[in-house]
């Protein structure tokens, strides 16, 4: 997939089986609707609380979405689509940019059970990866993750992201108290992976 | 009940627009202050820009997210710091940002004093279960500074803030409510 | 993780404003729903100015008010709405509410079914410490159905409402983190 770490012909938006595209205002709603319905993806994908959002708030959310990547720059905002059939399968950001410093969060979520543990998750976060090593030419990147979240946390590591953060019981869900860790991956550190 | 708004050294106020605009503008002329509280770039803006600022946050009203405060000395009534709490409603935890922008107070025990209104306030009137912040790796002052408020060390960020042509480290530290209170009734003041 | 938003028979969703203000104004037509819900002096309102308030209540400040459409986990119709709305943060308490729109969904255990439902999620994902509600004694098979989910009564407000010529209490009733926990939790801190 990846002949060479710094070759211009490499797309970086199409993978294997999935590929990164912008919002479709008109079909992605009604889809990105059911998955707040799921409690487990809401609470795999993020520490806010889980709550079901119509396709109408979505595509108010949207907007203010694109407003903001406009307006404050700080943020890119992908789609995961199935290459097959051009299906909205899931969401990947690079959010909170501190130019200045080089560093950034990135969140992805693949939204249906049905789609996950087939590698869709691996393939975008690579690509994301890249996105942000190679164009946004960051010096880091962090993500959040519950210590819940086992698969999430195996693929990280697998992707050679470093524990750097365990933040004691700052969870709270499910009549619990969970640690949240922070993973961090620095630019060199996945370009010695990438070449070796 | 103890009062939230004393401690020994100095006072918890809340301060008119204009007058906190006035010694903002003269903090943040002091770079290596801001260098020690921010990680974003410093700058210089304008009273009047301030002053709008801080009116703004006032028509905003109060919000269950955040909680202000400014800090004067008991002794002379000299504003020299604030700190502010930013709070995870759902997960019941506070974001501490406290800083001294009057250097002459740094390194006298106004810090630590400051810390402890600061505590006193998010567990025992807020009720946050934990209390979190983060530091620059080289700002060693206040890392013992919050160690001895009873804060742990819970990482370490690699490279997170780039100054001076070098990387620096990000440190993030929490206390928990129980950790706290232990605190308290162990050390009987 | 639990499933928090389904229970035996209905399940929460979110709220379509064109969807919700079309059934609640079909809803409304029936004044004795209408009073077994409301307080104030009872209206009839258009689709329109329905659709208008629910885009206003759900634009509002998005802290700590949760609203929900409740569906029928047979047909998937929608049924009625529940609301969770935080009313203090530091205290961790909210009041809730609910309402099913047909008469002959009434009776059927569909409201003790919601509130369980809602109770979780107002426990394990807002992690609040108490949900209070209030209901007028008009309203006995209601009172029934938050007793079985748990609800104690704390209180009464006496002859708070005026209505067909009478006055009328309105019940206070509460239920505790610790107390819906050891009825629903198989382990829990």
């Amino acid at each position: 997939m990846e002949k060479t770490m710094f070759d211009m012909a490499t797309q970086l938006f199409e993978g294997q089986d999935v590929r990164f595209g912008p919002i479709d205002h008109e079909k992605d709603p009604e889809i990105e609707s059911k998955w707040t319905h799921d409690a487990e993806f809401m609470r795999l994908y993020d520490v806010a609380p889980a709550r079901p959002m119509s396709a109408a708030l979505l595509k108010k959310q949207y907007e203010k979405l694109e407003k903001q990547i406009e307006e404050e720059k700080n943020l890119y905002y992908f789609t995961i689509r199935a290459k097959a059939d051009d299906r909205l399968i899931g969401k990947a950001l690079i959010q909170w940019i501190e130019w200045t410093n080089g560093n950034a969060w990135i969140q992805l979520g693949i939204g249906s059970a049905e789609d996950r543990r087939k590698g869709y998750g691996s393939q975008a976060l690579r690509m994301l990866i890249r996105f942000a090593f190679a164009e946004l030419n960051l010096f880091r990147v962090s993500a959040r993750v519950p210590e819940y979240n086992t698969a999430a946390i195996a693929l990280f590591k697998k992707l050679g992201f470093v524990e750097e953060v365990r933040r004691r019981q700052a969870l709270d869900r499910d009549g619990r108290r969970w640690d949240l860790i922070v993973f961090g991956l620095l630019n060199s550190d996945w370009q010695n992976q990438v070449r070796a | 009940m103890r009062n939230l708004f004393r401690g020994e050294l100095v006072r918890l106020t809340a301060e008119e627009p204009g007058s906190r605009a006035k010694v903002e503008v003269h903090w943040q002329r002091d770079t290596e202050f801001h260098r020690l509280a921010d990680s974003d770039p410093a700058g210089m803006e304008s009273e009047k820009k301030l002053k709008e600022w801080f009116e703004k946050r006032n028509e905003e009203g109060f919000k269950p997210e955040r909680y202000s405060f400014s800090v004067r000395t008991l002794d002379e009534d000299k504003l020299i710091g604030f700190f502010g709490l930013w709070l995870d409603l759902i997960h019941n935890e506070a974001w501490v940002g406290i800083g001294i922008g009057e250097r002459e107070f740094w390194g006298k025990g106004y810090g630590t004093d400051m810390m402890k209104l600061c505590l006193q306030y998010a567990f025992t009137e807020l009720n946050v279960y934990r209390v979190s912040l983060g530091l620059h790796a080289y700002n060693p002052r206040a890392l013992r500074s919050y160690e001895k408020a009873g804060f742990r060390l819970e990482g370490c960020t690699r490279g997170d803030v780039a100054r001076e042509g070098r990387r620096h480290d990000s440190l993030w530290m929490g206390i928990l409510r129980e950790e706290w209170i232990q605190m308290q009734n162990g050390d009987s003041k | 993780m639990n499933d928090i938003f389904s229970g035996k028979s209905v399940r929460l969703s979110a709220v379509d404003p064109d969807d919700f203000s079309r059934m609640f104004t079909r809803w409304s037509q029936d004044s004795e729903y209408m009073r077994l819900l409301n307080g104030n002096a009872i209206r009839l309102n258009s689709i329109a100015a329905n659709k208008k308030w629910m885009e206003k209540e759900l634009e509002g400040p998005s802290s700590g008010l949760y609203f929900f459409s409740i569906r029928s986990l047979a047909d998937d119709q929608l049924i009625g709405e529940i609301v969770l709305d935080v009313s203090n943060w530091t205290s961790r308490d909210a009041f809730v509410g609910l309402s099913l729109g047909e008469r002959e969904n009434w009776g059927r255990g569909y409201g003790t079914d919601v509130m369980n439902v809602l109770l979780r999620f107002a426990f394990t994902e807002v992690n609040l410490r108490r949900v209070t509600l209030v209901v007028f004694e008009y309203n006995p098979r209601a009172i029934r159905s938050y007793e079985k989910a748990g609800f104690r009564h704390e209180g009464r407000y006496r002859k708070f409402l005026n209505r067909e010529g009478r006055r009328w209490d309105m019940l206070l009733m509460g239920i505790q983190r610790e107390e819906w926990m050891e009825q629903n939790m198989e382990s829990h801190q």
